[in-house]
């Protein structure tokens, strides 16, 4: 039953994903309207729960669902297969969650992001 | 009709090791077939050609070759309709270990048929009364339209995710369990699911449909494993069958 887990996994991370990108490109839209600068942008996620959610909950869904699609690239296109093809889905899982949450945690409790907010965003 | 210009025609000779194509001209006839050409290769230049076929109309499915480049049964594939310039090219059929010339190893084929659970479950024995069949349910219908495949592989020839992945079952094997599914006689439900959800399963298939463009039986196995993903999704989801 590996692959047909793997195969809902990522029909569900995409059903996960496909709001999370209309609002992330909305709020895009609307962030660049007026010309926000980074810091009243940080001065909105820092210390803010509902982004972490929804920018932690994006980075979980896509690393999930590229990493299974890497996974078959992988598999029909180079060959791997056995072990060390899950290990390298595994690995490109975990290095795109590392980077996608860092971000998030980089805009939401870093040093930058307090200081920012401290300064009102102004 | 003979005054119909000859034929150039390559035929593939030898194994993918030592092998290469070797060009003989062929008398063009009306109405002719590609396995008319090889045939008549075989018969009139050169008698160790080995190739495969056995019903000549259709129905055995043991005579498909690689002709122009395309995966087609050669018994009904008319010379008119592939030849481009007077110019066959005739191969083994692609994703398959050949053994000579045209004759290709048919086993993981048929091993993947077996595999994908596409051995009828019998639930009855001969004492037990016929079962009643009522020709225009849905599920009879669907069963109806799978089990004309003849085996002839074609379709897993044509499939790009054969070639990347050998353990794919296919998109013949993955029809014929797809048909079995639907037969209301068949009672081996569960154990067909757990075949075509493993490794190399319908979740495998993506969809692109070069087996149902190149069926040359009008099938579509395309639509059989996407019947099989919705079923197994179903039974994944706990909704039973
Ligand atoms: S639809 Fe699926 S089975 Fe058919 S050719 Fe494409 S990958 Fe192969
Ligand atoms: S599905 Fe069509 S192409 Fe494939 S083996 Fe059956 S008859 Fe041949
Ligand atoms: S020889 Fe039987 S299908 Fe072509």
């Amino acid at each position: 039953m590996g692959e047909m887990r793997l195969y809902m996994a990522q029909r569900l991370s995409a059903l996960v994903m496909a709001p999370l990108v209309l609002g992330h490109v909305a709020v895009m839209i609307y962030a660049v309207q007026g010309g926000l600068s980074a810091a009243e942008i940080l001065g909105r996620t820092a210390g803010s729960v509902g982004w972490v959610l929804f920018y932690g909950l994006f980075a979980l869904a896509v690393a999930v669902h590229a990493a299974i699609g890497l996974r078959t690239i992988l598999r029909e296109w180079a060959g791997l297969g056995g072990l060390v093809l899950n290990a390298a889905a595994l690995a490109i899982f975990a290095l795109l969650l590392a980077m996608g949450w860092r971000a998030v945690w980089a805009v939401t409790f870093s040093a930058g992001a307090a200081a920012a907010a401290a300064g009102g965003g102004a | 009709m003979s005054e119909l210009p000859s034929l150039h025609v390559r035929v593939w000779r030898g194994t993918p090791e030592a092998g290469d194509y070797a060009a003989y001209e062929v008398p063009r006839y009306e109405s002719q077939t590609v396995l008319d050409v090889v045939s008549w290769i075989q018969q009139h230049l050169d008698g160790a050609l080995a190739y495969r076929y056995a019903c000549r109309v259709g129905m055995c499915g043991s005579c498909a070759m690689t002709v122009n480049g395309v995966p087609r049964w050669t018994c009904r594939t008319h010379v008119g309709k592939v030849a481009e310039d007077g110019n066959l090219e005739i191969g083994p059929l692609a994703n398959f270990p050949v053994i000579r010339d045209l004759a290709v190893d048919m086993d993981p084929f048929f091993e993947k048929w077996v595999k994908a659970g596409g051995v009828f479950h019998a639930g009855a024995t001969r004492d037990d009364p016929v079962a009643e069949i009522d020709p225009a349910a849905e599920t009879r219908q669907i069963a109806d339209a799978g089990i004309e495949c003849i085996n002839c592989a074609v379709c897993y020839a044509a499939c790009d995710t054969v070639a990347g992945n050998p353990d794919y079952l296919g998109p013949a094997a993955l029809n014929r369990a797809w048909t079995l599914l639907n037969d209301a006689k068949d009672t081996g439900r569960a154990a067909i699911l757990e075949a075509v959800t493993g490794d190399g399963g319908c979740h495998s298939c993506h969809t692109m449909g070069s087996c149902a463009a190149h069926c040359p039986n009008g099938l579509n196995p395309l639509e059989s494993i996407a019947g099989l993903k919705r079923a197994a999704a179903r039974s994944f989801f706990g909704k039973g069958s």
